[in-house]
């Protein structure tokens, strides 16, 4: 008995350690890869970054047409999934709600939002490249609308579930058909929450790569027009991350650093706003 | 009369027109906009239908022609039009278990010190700080995997894993050939960092479903810190942590871009870990858009199928708990 009590404190110790030891791991590996990327990126920021196109080995190059070629890209992917993702999600939460289709649609959308990008890669060859012949941007836009409509559906529905149904029910006493209440009432609550969920589906799409590969498949000139093949930031990533030529190479590192901020800075604001939206609503 | 008030004479008498085609077009615009919400919704279902669909038709030439021994042969011979799913799928496998094996008690314990050691204000900033390793894009794990990863791997652990297990019988073949740098078990390391956020998540948004009464219950009794983690809080939440795990494990499974950088693209089975190896997403991101249409294209689509039908049943096993944890609670 005397000694079983040391022998508890001594394994709670350990254990203790050990979850510590895990979170310094895990916390380890953000100042890493941070760390690399500032190290290696900052460097390489200059105007030239942003006013020349991707060159061959031996040019002095930038990035602008893959920046525009993200920029298009994750454009036309927004426009598709925020009206769908927004109109699914108001199916779930004020329609639905708990009928068998609703309970299927959502089990479905939570596998989606999980689904391996690669796939949907490959859907959107099948779907958008195979019947026009060649890859095109619009290609790439519709493949990152799947990845980010899933997302779109969560966020809203989650944030529609948050508005009180009393206030519902007061607009509906006025003798308010559902849409309006519906669009006067719960969309106006739940605005910031929305615009929450379009930065996380753009901070998602931002850095997506897999799904591009064969359906923007990448540009080397500048293109606007989304029926043809475009760059993007993570495809010149890919593609310069390999090459034997430091320049190059010096590209993809300062490539890396635009994508990776510019995702942690939308994932950030998300949080910032939906906490300030939550703070709103305790006063 | 004055054309005023025969104006209003007429808005008087045409007021109950108005309203009944206002009440309709109401009415019109109402129907409609529930319609346009239940054909997104649809939308979302036959998305997923749609995939599946669609690869299956893409991959049929290869199924018919491989027949099963697709899913067993290890060839991958372009040339010869030769190709087979297994290399592709065990790296897949391999990968992922590795990468489970220490995501998961990573994870876990990073979980076990959010919600109970963790001193209140460092709470919210070390859960942000996990959260954003979630958020870094899959390629900016593989190119600093390339870059950093590799190198330390090949120069250090990789020459002390040979040199420490390789001369055992028996498990020494897991761990035979040249220190490269590239090969599978710096993939699944990296798949294992990739996936801790995510397990770290899940698992924290359980364990803060435990009621507090039952904890301070434990301690009331004199319990430890651990006993309590060990008795109360993870029997608890149980399923709900097995959910997460199973997510973690989907993503893993599914992982393209970090993995194709550090994992060789060697299509063949080896029995070491350190050999390089490739996985079915890899496969896919590597080969695809230099694929000749036919059956080269198609057993890559069949790769494709593979894995979205193995990531599904995963995703799919690992909703269902959490939804009985939901339901639970």
């Amino acid at each position: 008995m005397a000694a079983l009590y040391p022998a508890r404190k001594r394994r709670n110790l350990v254990w203790k350690a050990l979850a510590l030891a895990a979170t310094m791991f895990g916390l380890s590996w953000l100042v890493l890869i941070l760390g690399a990327l500032i190290w290696n990126g900052v460097g390489g920021l200059s105007l030239d970054v942003f006013t020349k196109m991707t060159a061959p080995p031996g040019v002095v190059g930038g990035l602008l047409n893959s920046i525009v070629g993200s920029l298009i890209v994750t454009a036309i992917g927004l426009a598709i999934a925020a009206p769908l993702g927004i109109l699914a999600g108001t199916y779930l939460a004020e329609y639905g709600r708990y009928t068998r289709l609703a309970v299927g649609v959502r089990f479905i959308n939570d596998i989606l939002l999980s689904a391996p990008s690669i796939v949907i890669g490959l859907f959107v060859y099948q779907l958008c490249v195979v019947p026009f012949g060649h890859f095109s941007g619009a290609a790439g836009g519709v493949a990152l609308a799947i990845i980010a409509t899933p997302i779109m559906v969560r966020t809203t529905e989650d944030m529609l579930n948050l508005v009180p149904d009393s206030l519902r029910e007061a607009a509906a006493a006025l003798g308010m058909p559902r849409s309006l209440i519906i669009r006067q009432v719960a969309y106006r609550a739940v605005r910031s929450g929305i615009v929450t969920g379009i930065l996380l589906a753009v901070a998602r799409m931002t850095g997506e790569t897999a799904p591009l590969i064969f359906t923007a498949l990448g540009n080397s000139l500048f293109a606007a027009d989304p029926r043809g093949p475009m760059s993007s930031l993570p495809l010149i990533i890919y593609e310069f991350a390999r090459s034997p030529y430091p320049e190059q190479q010096k590209l993809a590192w300062t490539g890396a650093l635009l994508v990776t901020f510019s995702v942690l800075g939308l994932s950030i604001l998300a949080r910032v706003l939906s906490s300030l939206r939550v703070a709103g609503k305790q006063s | 009369m004055t054309a005023t008030a025969i104006e209003e004479a007429q808005t008087a008498r045409s007021l109950p027109m108005d309203r009944a085609r206002a009440l309709g077009r109401l009415k019109f615009a109402d129907g409609g906009f529930r319609w346009m919400t239940l054909l997104s919704a649809l939308l979302v279902l036959i998305l997923l239908v749609g995939v599946a669909i669609s690869l299956f038709i893409g991959s049929w030439p290869a199924f018919k022609t491989f027949g099963f021994g697709f899913f067993f042969s290890d060839a991958w011979s372009p040339p010869k039009e030769r190709f087979g799913a297994a290399a592709a799928i065990y790296g897949t496998l391999v990968t992922s278990i590795i990468a489970m094996l220490i995501g998961v008690p990573v994870g876990l314990g990073i979980a076990v010190f959010l919600t109970e050691l963790c001193p209140p204000a460092l709470r919210r900033p070390i859960g942000v700080a996990i959260e954003l390793l979630a958020g870094i894009p899959s390629i900016i794990y593989g190119i600093w995997g390339v870059y950093y990863f590799k190198p330390v791997m090949q120069a250090y652990v990789q020459p002390f894993i040979i040199g420490t297990f390789g001369a055992i019988p028996g498990i020494g073949s897991l761990f035979a050939g040249p220190p490269l740098g590239y090969g599978v078990l710096t993939a699944g390391l990296v798949l294992a960092v990739m996936i801790l956020p995510f397990v770290t998540a899940v698992s924290r948004d359980v364990f803060e479903t435990v009621p507090a009464v039952l904890k301070e219950a434990a301690y009331g009794v004199g319990a430890t810190t651990f006993e309590v983690v060990g008795n109360i809080v993870i029997p608890y939440t149980r399923v709900g942590v097995i959910g997460g795990v199973m997510l973690a494990l989907g993503r893993a499974l599914g992982e393209t871009m970090a993995v194709t950088f550090v994992i060789g693209n060697a299509t063949k089975i080896s029995a070491s870990i350190l050999a390089q190896g490739t996985t079915i997403s890899a496969m896919i991101a590597n080969q695809f858009a230099d694929a000749d249409p036919g059956l080269f294209t198609s057993s890559l689509l069949a790769l494709g199928f593979i894995l979205f039908i193995i990531t599904f049943l995963v995703l799919a096993a690992a909703r269902w708990m959490l939804a009985r944890l939901e339901v639970k609670a």
